[in-house]
């Protein structure tokens, strides 16, 4: 038993989720465990029931907010704290505030785990940074080439022309977006309009959590029965995807629908959801930044998890990079697809 | 192109038919005339012929994308779409926005058509070259064909009839018939004293919709013609300038697919358009439609096919008569002048479509179970004292159809759609029991709500045993009830028949795999319906 343990990879994965035995400890388990180490607050990676959650100070206050109170321990990025004798450390992952990645070293050998991540700087999130190690366990939610995002400041002005094309209709430019994360992303492009920025409840949540914790962010004003109906007339709502074709939309009539999301990059998932028009800004890597971030990690081998795990591993393994696909419980790209009619799951 | 690319990317984000006729009018205000009469032929089915094919295409972009070919057709059936797949696929351009006009490419594709494949590569590699994501889809799509926006030919003749001083109807039949974008100007077509000398043009078909209500609720037996409804190819059989000439609905000009029609030429007095159905039939009583299908697509008709699949031609109304336009007269009228010409020839490809007589609405009900016997779909109703109109119109034309035929079956396969159902599966295929065996039978694209897409996604993507390709095995376990419109023999199905126009009806959710229909019932069916 004792030799089985030495040759024991340093994480393993289990149905509970990804588990480092050596340092007794899961890293974003989708069931209750003693100790989680948690990537980011989406809800796919941060679940419910645990006895302990380390994570990036940031990530604090939203996991207060989605989980309530619980034992949480934060460590800025590049702090080195030690469990049962496995040296951990986060790293910025850029997915959204608070995001990391983690970093495990344990006798001489390095574990990366990406949870989720992009690559270009947002502003907010925090930069990716590239972390070197062994293995890299990546995720892989848009592992195919045609999914190849613009530079956000491109995205961005074709936001603010869209809203600007709309008010010469004289219709209200309804953003959905996820709350967490993209709706705080967009909200950075918006103040050059000089518009009033009606947001859901969900969103007007996360925004308070977010700037009593000191983040900083353009002001909005919250969307109820008080709010007169013309106040809409022309501006700007942002709504997550629950929202979408319910009748809570019918308020803003006139108006025009623009999803935010990395699946708008193909024509077809636009006209499935009726949009009138679709941004492919995403929070997560596209197929070059994948590349990108494998290459850089030097890793010898590579898992991949939620996503195109197949296609991507195929693909890394035909080009010298030694890999295997994942089976986890973690936004899986397929789902989010078929989900995207309905409820708020769709959080790209 | 880049003026088509917006066209097109505004008329297929926009959901409401006011908005496109307004990107469509805007279009036609302010674009130049040669990509105006494109524009007009692409939206009426006018495509120049393929100068490259798709695997051309498919390889071309592989090469400048340097990608392995299991990778280009993960992505294929992600993105639904091969023009779209490769405008994402393709690196980007170092010099986009410097295209030409659409008519150069149009017409530079049509130039190349029967050059080296060397020749035509290297336009391609340059056009792709010079264009921006948008306008390399739009051209592509041009080369690959399927070119659907969502645009119907009739909201364009509406946005051509905004910006100019014509009545659509007149637009309509501008635009139809035999002509060339090359050599037509725009001002031929929208010109108020243009003068058209083509003699093989067809009208616009008057279509009519499903009647919904109680057929009570039409009023007077009496004000009301009845006619079985045919399931051929609607068409026109017109005869001018002692030439003849024969159209489908599809306003395709198929007068060579059919030899039976010829000897008309020589029977049919000059200047009549006749409307009627293009069907098989054996002494006046039609043959399924699967014996039509194997005519459709045929350049050249064998004398096997001549006898199994007689093509005739059931006449229902008459638009032109010596020469002249007929369709602002009475439906009773023209009928009238039909019957004279029809019965005036006794020609055995040429036959009247019976008008049915009752005198009360019980009485038509009652013929109306008598359809599928008489190999008809159900009862057309027409207003006597209508007149021909333009496209599909409310009012004085009815469709009246049998309930379908059903049966409950079970999925078994699933593959991802196209379009809108990009990356979702949506196009199942169905089995029915023989035994312990599930036998598939048939595949049914629509019929489900999106909603319930979405379920069915899910269930595939939970619950599939194997992939080949596309297609993906998936545990049987959910039942549907497919309906369809008629059932034939057929020796390519592994089941034995072929179904026409099959759909989904409904899910049953009620019904377990174990409780579907078997191979027995389907044969049952093929006994009674399909002879």
């Amino acid at each position: 038993m004792a030799c089985s343990i030495i040759t024991m990879p340093l994480i393993e994965f289990t149905d509970r989720g990804l588990c480092c035995r050596a340092g007794g400890f899961y890293i974003d388990p989708w069931k209750a465990v003693d100790k989680a180490v948690i990537t980011h607050a989406h809800s796919d990676h941060a679940r419910w029931g645990s006895k302990y959650y380390l994570c990036h100070t940031q990530c604090k206050p939203l996991l207060q907010m989605r989980l309530g109170e619980n034992n949480y321990q934060t460590v800025e990025w590049e702090e080195k704290i030690l469990m049962n004798g496995v040296q951990v450390s986060l790293h910025p992952a850029g997915h959204m505030i608070g995001s990391s990645q983690i970093r495990i070293e344990y006798k001489g050998e390095v574990w990366v785990v990406s949870g989720d991540y992009k690559i270009e700087d947002d502003g907010l999130s925090g930069k990716f940074e590239p972390v070197k190690c062994n293995t890299f366990i990546t995720e892989s939610t848009f592992g195919l080439p045609i999914y190849n995002w613009k530079p956000q400041q491109e995205i961005f002005q074709n936001i603010r022309d869209w809203v600007c094309r709309n008010r010469e209709l004289e219709k209200t430019s309804v953003f959905i977006a996820y709350s967490l994360g993209k709706a705080q992303r967009l909200l950075q492009c918006l103040p050059e309009l000089n518009l009033p920025i009606y947001v859901h409840g969900a969103i007007w949540n996360a925004h308070q959590t977010l700037t009593k914790s000191g983040i900083q962010l353009p002001d909005v004003q919250r969307i109820d029965y008080n709010t007169p109906k013309g106040a809409y007339i022309n501006n700007i709502v942002i709504a997550p995807p629950g929202a979408e074709g319910s009748s809570w939309m019918k308020r803003f009539f006139l108006y025009a629908v623009g999803i935010c999301s990395g699946w708008m990059q193909v024509r077809g998932t636009v006209r499935r959801r009726n949009a009138d028009a679709g941004f492919a800004l995403s929070d997560h890597a596209d197929w070059k930044g994948l590349l990108q971030a494998v290459k850089e990690t030097e890793a010898e081998k590579v898992f991949v998890t939620h996503g195109y795990q197949s296609v991507f591993s195929r693909y890394l393994n035909e080009n010298g990079i030694p890999a295997a696909e994942v089976k986890t419980e973690y936004g899986n790209e397929e789902e989010e697809n078929s989900t995207a009619i309905g409820e708020e799951q769709d959080k790209n | 192109m880049k003026q088509f690319a917006d066209l097109v990317i505004k008329l297929g984000t926009s959901t409401k038919t006011n908005e496109k006729l307004d990107a469509l009018s805007e279009y036609f205000l302010t674009a130049n005339d040669k990509d105006k009469v494109w524009v007009i032929a692409i939206f009426s089915g006018r495509r120049p012929k393929r100068a490259v094919n798709s695997t051309q295409l498919w390889t071309w972009c592989n090469e400048l994308a340097k990608l392995p070919d299991w990778l280009f057709e993960e992505c294929y059936h992600a993105v639904g779409d091969l023009g779209e797949t490769i405008a994402l696929l393709l690196p980007e351009s170092t010099n986009a926005d410097a295209s030409h006009p659409l008519h150069y490419y149009l017409e530079t594709l049509i130039s190349i058509e029967k050059e080296d494949e060397s020749v035509r590569k290297e336009f391609i590699l340059r056009s792709w070259q010079a264009m921006t994501q948008a306008e390399r889809f739009v051209f592509n799509k041009l080369i690959t064909g399927n070119f659907r926006i969502g645009v119907s030919q009739g909201t364009m003749v509406n946005a051509l009839a905004k910006t100019s001083k014509l009545e659509s109807s007149v637009i309509a039949h501008r635009i139809s018939g035999n002509w060339d974008p090359v050599t037509t100007n725009f001002s031929d077509v929208l010109s108020e004293h243009a003068v058209t000398a083509d003699y093989s043009k067809p009208y616009p078909f008057y279509l009519a919709y499903a009647i919904e209500d109680e057929v009570s609720t039409l009023g007077e037996p009496n004000d009301w013609q009845a006619e079985w409804k045919w399931d051929g190819i609607r068409g026109q059989i017109i005869k001018r300038d002692h030439q003849l000439f024969v159209w489908s609905r599809g306003e395709e000009l198929m007068t060579e697919k059919f030899p039976e029609y010829h000897a008309l030429k020589n029977h049919l007095p000059n200047g009549v358009v006749l409307d009627g159905e293009i069907i098989p039939s054996e002494n006046g009583k039609p043959l399924p439609f699967a014996l039509l299908q194997t005519r459709i697509g045929r350049k050249n008709v064998t004398k096997k096919q001549l006898t199994e699949a007689p093509i005739t031609f059931f006449a229902y109304d008459l638009l032109e008569y010596e020469g002249n336009d007929i369709r602002e007269t009475l439906l009773v009228e023209r009928r009238t002048l039909l019957e004279k010409i029809v019965n005036g020839i006794k020609h055995p490809a040429l036959l009247l479509s019976p008008v049915i007589s009752f005198t009360t609405w019980p009485e038509l009900t009652a013929l109306r179970h008598q359809s599928r016997n008489r190999g008809s779909e159900g009862i057309m109703l027409k207003r006597k004292d209508s007149i021909y109109q333009v496209g599909r119109k409310r009012g004085d034309w009815w469709k009246w159809k049998i309930d379908p035929l059903v049966i409950d079956a079970v999925m078994i396969y699933a593959q991802k759609g196209h379009g809108r159902r990009s990356n979702l599966y949506t196009d199942y295929t169905f089995a029915v029991k023989d035994g312990d065996k599930l036998v598939s039978f048939t595949k049914a694209y629509s019929g489900l709500t999106d909603k319930e897409f979405a379920q069915v996604d899910n269930f595939v993507k939970r619950n599939s045993l194997e992939k080949f390709g596309p297609v993906r095995t998936v545990k049987p376990e959910l039942v549907f009830e497919i309906a369809f419109e008629g059932i034939a023999a057929s020796n390519r199905h592994k089941s034995g028949v072929a179904l026409r126009f099959p759909r989904i009806n409904r899910w049953r959710k009620d019904k377990t795999a174990g409780e579907i229909n078997t191979l027995d019932d389907l044969k049952k069916m093929l006994e009674l319906y399909g002879k």
